[in-house]
Parts: C-alpha cells; sequence; structure tokens
C-alpha cells in the first residue's frame, strides 16, 4: 500500500506545462507512475504517441528524469538496449547507482505495432517495467481501431455507418498474451484509483525480471465524454468487470479490487459518445454480446484468483 | 609471399566475417545486439561464442528481429556505451526506418555489413543492392576489397564514428569475402584497444544526475537546422576520416584513403568500382600494361561520406571512364555509383572524359577478368573515337533477349 503523504513529497518527474488534452488519462497515468518511481533513478523510454509528442516538444521538456524516444514500435526493444548498456557498465565498474528503466506505450504501439519488440524484451528478461496506457484507440493520429479497441466502437478507421456498427471484433487480451512469457510480474489497473497503480508500479520495479502493466486509460476526446468525467469511467470500467484491476505475481493471479456489485455494461457504455449508436433498440444484441464475453471472462478470472488463494493446483 | 607490415603484426587464415568477429573481440564493445541472417550469420555467431567463453565483458542481446537489433544498438549507444551490430540484405532493410533514427541522433553505432542482394527474387548472395538502398540514411560507409580491409576498416570505424558522431558501416561482398579464407594481418588485443581509446560521449541517458531528452519531436521551427547539422556533419567527417586514417599508418603501416588509386595518375582509360571486383579489375589492368595500354582503376572505399572534389582530381585527366555498379536503379536512370561519379565530375567542371555506366553481378552473378577485359576494351575503343560511348546503362554478363 502506497502512502499519500509520502508520496505528496515525492519529486515531481513529469512538471505541467505539457501539451495533453484537459482531462487526459495519459497525464494522470504518468504523473502516478515517475511519483511510484521516485525512490530509485528512472530511464524512461517512450513509444511514439500522445504522451511522447506532448511531453517533448522541442526545445521544451517535461520530464526531469532522462528520456529517450526513438520510434514507434520499439520501445520495449529501445529500453533493453539502454538497460543492457546499464548491465555492461555496472559490471565494468564504470557506474555505480542503481537505476530502473521504464516504458510507456499506447495501446496501439503494444497490443499492435509494438508487440513484437515487447514479446522479445519480455523472453529475454530484461529488468524493465512496460507501461501500456491502454486507451483502447490510436489517439495520437486521430481515433484510429486497434487490437485495443473494444466491440461496438466507434472509431475513424472503424465507424459506425448505416450497415456496420462500429468496430466488429472484440479486443484482444493484450495482459494474458504478456503473462503466458511467465514474466514474474503483468498487472492490470486503471485510472480512478491512485493507490491500486502506484503500488503496482512500486511492486514491478522491486522486480527482479520484467514486468508489464497495462493500464485502463480513458481519452476524452476518443471516447468523446467531459473532461472531468475521465476518474469516473475509469472506475465504472472495474465496476462493470469490463476492466478487472488483477495481478499476477510469479504465476498467482489476484484479484485487487473486488466490485461491491457488478454494474451491467451499459452503465459504462452509455457514459461515452464511442458507443452512443449502440444505444440504438436494433443494437441491443451488440450490447448483449458485450456482457456476455465479459461475464465469461470474469468467471473464468476469479477461478484463477480462486486456485492463487488456495494454493491449489489448476 | 604475404609478409606483415606491423612489427608486433601476426599473420593468420581468416575468412571476412571471422576477422569482422575478431575484430569485434579486439574492439570489445559495451553492447552487441544482432539477429541471424545469411550471409552475416557467423560474425555474431563467432562473437557470441566469445561472450559464451567469456573473452569479452559484452552484453550480447540476441533480439528477436533486426529492427530490434538496431533499436537497442543506438539506445546502448545512447546510453553511453559502445554499440555494434551486423547484418545484411533483408536485415538491413528492416532496418532502415532506424538506421535513419541512429544517423538523425547521431549516435555512433558501428555495423558489420556483409553485402548481399535484395529481394524479391530472394537471393542470399552477393551484391550491394542492400547497402545502396541506405547510402542517404546518413551512416558513413566503408567497403572492403578483402579481408585485411574489413579487418582494418572495421578498427578505424569505431574512431571515425564516435569523431564525426555518425554512426558507420563496414562492408564486404557476401560470400566472395564473407566467407572465402585469405591470410590477413593481425595486430594484438591491446594494440587494437590502444588504438580505438576509450568511448567518452559528452551526454549520455544513464548519467541520471544531469537528465535530459532525447530524441524530441521536432516541428517546422526546429527539424530543418538539425537535419542540416546532420548533413553537414556527414560533410565534415571527411576530416575525422582522413585523421583516422593517418594515426592508422602511424600506427599500423598500412595506408587508408578514401579511394585507392591503382595505376591511374597516368591511365588514359580507367574503371570506378566498389568491393572485391577491384581485385579482379587490378589483374586486368596489369595485363593491360603489360600489353602497353595505359588502364588504370579508381576503387572507393568511402562511399558515405562521398569525396566529390578528391574523385573528380584523380579523373579528369581519363580520357573514358567505366562505372561498374553492383547493384541497380530502378529510377529509370543509371545506377547509383553512376550518378555519384557523374555529378562529382560535372561539379567540379570536369566534362571531357567520356562517362559509361555497366551494371553487374547482381544476385551474386560471376564477374571475371575476361568480363572486365571487354570494358577495358571498350573504353579503348571510345577513347579512340572508334566507339560511342553508351548513353544508358550496359549491363555485363546477364541475358538480355
Amino acid at each position: 500500500m502506497a502512502n499519500l503523504k509520502e508520496l505528496s513529497k515525492a519529486p515531481q518527474k513529469v512538471t505541467g506545462g505539457h501539451r495533453l488534452c484537459a482531462g487526459c488519462g495519459a497525464g494522470i497515468m504518468v504523473r502516478q507512475a515517475m511519483i511510484a518511481a521516485s525512490g530509485t533513478p528512472v530511464v524512461v523510454v517512450g513509444a511514439t504517441g500522445c504522451l511522447e509528442v506532448s511531453t517533448t516538444i522541442f526545445p521544451f521538456t517535461a520530464w526531469k528524469s532522462p528520456y529517450f524516444h526513438s520510434a514507434f514500435e520499439n520501445a520495449a526493444a529501445t529500453l533493453s538496449g539502454i538497460e543492457s548498456a546499464y548491465r555492461s557498465l555496472k559490471k565494468q565498474g564504470k557506474l555505480t547507482k542503481d537505476i530502473r528503466f521504464i516504458a510507456f506505450g499506447g495501446d496501439g504501439g503494444t497490443y499492435d505495432i509494438g508487440l513484437q519488440s515487447l514479446s522479445g524484451a519480455m523472453e529475454r528478461g530484461h529488468r524493465l517495467l512496460y507501461i501500456c496506457y491502454n486507451n483502447e484507440a490510436y489517439m495520437n493520429t486521430g481515433i484510429q481501431r486497434s487490437g485495443a479497441t473494444p466491440q461496438g466502437a466507434d472509431t475513424t478507421t472503424a465507424p459506425a455507418g448505416k450497415v456496420i456498427q462500429g468496430k466488429i471484433q472484440s479486443k484482444k487480451d493484450l495482459t494474458q498474451i504478456i503473462a503466458s512469457h511467465n514474466v514474474p510480474y503483468v498487472a492490470q489497473s486503471y485510472i480512478g484509483n491512485w493507490n491500486d497503480f502506484i503500488t503496482k508500479v512500486q511492486k514491478a520495479l522491486n522486480t527482479d525480471g520484467s514486468s508489464f502493466i497495462n493500464i485502463f486509460t480513458p481519452c476524452r476526446l476518443g471516447w468523446a465524454y467531459k473532461p472531468e468525467e475521465t476518474m469516473n469511467i475509469g472506475r465504472l470500467a472495474v465496476e462493470t468487470c469490463l476492466w478487472p484491476s488483477y495481478e499476477i505475481e510469479n504465476g498467482v493471479y489476484k484479484i485487487n479490487v473486488m466490485p461491491k456489485e457488478k454494474k451491467p455494461v451499459l452503465e459504462f457504455l452509455k457514459t461515452q459518445g464511442r458507443f452512443k449508436h449502440l444505444l440504438k433498440p436494433e443494437n441491443a444484441p451488440i450490447i448483449e454480446n458485450i456482457q456476455k464475453e465479459v461475464d465469461a471472462k470474469w468467471e473464468i478470472l476469479q477461478r484463477r484468483a480462486e486456485v492463487g488463494k488456495t494454493g491449489a493446483k489448476a | 609471399m604475404i609478409k606483415t607490415i606491423y612489427s608486433k603484426g601476426k599473420l593468420a587464415a581468416k575468412t571476412g566475417n571471422e576477422v569482422m568477429a575478431e575484430a569485434m573481440r579486439q574492439i570489445e564493445p559495451d553492447v552487441v545486439a544482432a539477429y541471424p541472417i545469411t550471409p552475416a550469420t557467423e560474425i555474431v555467431q563467432i562473437f557470441s561464442q566469445f561472450v559464451a567463453d567469456g573473452k569479452v565483458k559484452t552484453e550480447f542481446i540476441a533480439v528477436e528481429s533486426e529492427h530490434s537489433a538496431m533499436s537497442a544498438t543506438l539506445a546502448a549507444s545512447a546510453a553511453g556505451a559502445r554499440a555494434m551490430t551486423g547484418t545484411s540484405s533483408q536485415g538491413l532493410a528492416l532496418m532502415w526506418e532506424m538506421l535513419n533514427i541512429a544517423a538523425g541522433l547521431r549516435l555512433p553505432v558501428v555495423m558489420a555489413e556483409v553485402n548481399r542482394a535484395i529481394s524479391a527474387p530472394i537471393n542470399i548472395h552477393g551484391d550491394q543492392s542492400d547497402t545502396m538502398g541506405a547510402r542517404d540514411s546518413g551512416w558513413i560507409q566503408i567497403y572492403s576489397e578483402n579481408s585485411q580491409e574489413a579487418y582494418d576498416n572495421m578498427i578505424q570505424a569505431v574512431r571515425i564514428a564516435e569523431k564525426a558522431q555518425l554512426p558507420a558501416l563496414v562492408t564486404t561482398d557476401g560470400f566472395i569475402i564473407s566467407h572465402c579464407m585469405e591470410v590477413v594481418e593481425m595486430y594484438p588485443d591491446a594494440d587494437v584497444k590502444d588504438f580505438i581509446g576509450q568511448y567518452k560521449p559528452a551526454r549520455t541517458l544513464l548519467d541520471v544526475d544531469r537528465p535530459y531528452t532525447l530524441g524530441s519531436i521536432d516541428l517546422q521551427d526546429y527539424y530543418f537546422e538539425h537535419r542540416y547539422q546532420l548533413a553537414e556533419g556527414m560533410r565534415q567527417s571527411k576530416k575525422a576520416i582522413a585523421e583516422v586514417a593517418a594515426d592508422f599508418a602511424a600506427k599500423f603501416g598500412r595506408k587508408y584513403d578514401f579511394f585507392e588509386k591503382y595505376k591511374l595518375n597516368d591511365a588514359e582509360i580507367a574503371i570506378v568500382v566498389i568491393g572485391s571486383t577491384a581485385g579482379t579489375a587490378k589483374v586486368v589492368v596489369d595485363s593491360l600494361r603489360e600489353k602497353g595500354i595505359k588502364a588504370g582503376l579508381l576503387k572507393i572505399r568511402v562511399y558515405r561520406p562521398f569525396n566529390v572534389e578528391e574523385i573528380a582530381k584523380d579523373l579528369a585527366h581519363l580520357k573514358a571512364i567505366a562505372v561498374m555498379d553492383r547493384a541497380d536503379s530502378c529510377s529509370g536512370a543509371f545506377a547509383p555509383v553512376y550518378s555519384d561519379v557523374a555529378s562529382a565530375l560535372f561539379s567540379a567542371g570536369v566534362t571531357s572524359p567520356k562517362l559509361v555506366n555497366y551494371v553487374y553481378g547482381l544476385g551474386g552473378r560471376e564477374i571475371n577478368t575476361t568480363h572486365i577485359a571487354q570494358i577495358y576494351d571498350d573504353l579503348s575503343q571510345i577513347a579512340s573515337g572508334a566507339k560511342k560511348p553508351s548513353n544508358t546503362v550496359e549491363y555485363v554478363n546477364v541475358r538480355i533477349k
């Protein structure tokens, strides 16, 4: 558990003045991550995306930690090069400090174009934390569908039209893909619960090996809602079990936030313009299908967490 | 009989790939990231054995693609490490995005590159299409005629890159040099280490007490200046290349220049060529000289930066010149080396030599003394006025209906 009083004294490694939108989930995410990481010096790599372009407009930078960006699809490979340089120089006695390594990538840069690079880095086991700030579409280029875009969402490349109602396919489960790499720490978190996210970042940074956090990060522009709703929408994703907060520590599952009552997915969908067309009566089957998928996945997750609790073999 | 030039040099039988790996062992970079690809695989294979046997302190990253190889290598360089990689053909093509980024961020990465044809059709053999495709990516390009040059070029490339703050690649011709055993003079480890010295970058990402942002977004107000600086850096790198060559000659005794002039000064006709074919062409020059024909040769060692002033001066006195390209261009016009040589001559006001472009050896197609003798014969006739110079690309040893 993170201590708010202590955290409030932590040095701010990401300063204001960046160009992220008002109400942007990514801005909240990165500040919390860097506060969580303030105990040890950190070198940051960013994949091309909103966070990168908004915080590093030359000759300005919002970063008070070393920050490196090279391209879109290679944040994990890039950071693995820095982490290897660190190990090499440390081994040779040319460097004495303890340093931690964090990569930030959006869902486009992580689920899609950067998946190979991420898989390679996770398999090689570099000691680094990869944080995917998942806003469920390519927001930086103007809200195009990604592998993380949920079924039914209206995006500019899978728009809702007269015959097609937004994205036809369901999103892929990246957290499970990374879990299958058997890295020591994998977690899902969300905007709207600082303690959940900060605790996970700190756990990940203390892990001797690769770690991955997939944080559900509302985008007020792409999801079409009022900027002040960001936190509420993040929480609704967890309360509807559409985006459970859980972690897998050395293979053991744990649900970190158990909703008091599991709300219907409609409660989440109706808060955002990207799902507006789903509210038409003829699109009820799409919502039913989303609910069915959420229920099924939630069941599986609970069973896995139950196994983790009792220590029983699956 | 091959003799050593350096007092402490030792002769060894090595393939091109083996000497490149040996050079990497002696350089002992902090980080190497690489991915297997024919015909360059051996270089990193041998090198990873050095790592496994504890002969080098290098962190070796066996990445999952060449794109990641270049990403990790350039990032390690930005972190303050001396970083190297090796690749060929499709691997270089996959790196293309990151090649430009390594140069744009002025990171002195060094690469062992084995020249191989580009797909499609897929072909594993030697031609220079791969590095020609990356010729304007901001990398210093140094080509080797044989294993000795590959070894010497690799050692020099480290210092050149760090001095010029530009990435550098050293090539050999696939299979012809990479897999061919030759006698090479090698220098003691300590002497190579002493020659390359320590890498001391001004700023690094791991210097956490002096944090800085690298790889920012540059808009209309800064991008142009930074790209100008890169192009200017390439122009200025000629000085670094010449200085390192002078130091290398002083230390190890072998002299290197941007171009090697072979019986060129009094020649009337000459071939301009890159890589291993220069060796074959020198044999033809010798036999023509015996017949009293004033043939010569200019071999391009450093292709990027292209020393336009020097090559124009070297070629100005000739009556006819054949530029041999081991890569074609789908420009609808001429192959790359010819275009560069032509513009070098024209910009220097040299318009008297007749200039012809020959494309040869694609996909490892044989090029032998008979083919080259035929080119010199063409040049003799062009020089005497008996034959009109071709104003289009001439293809050597290819079936054209």
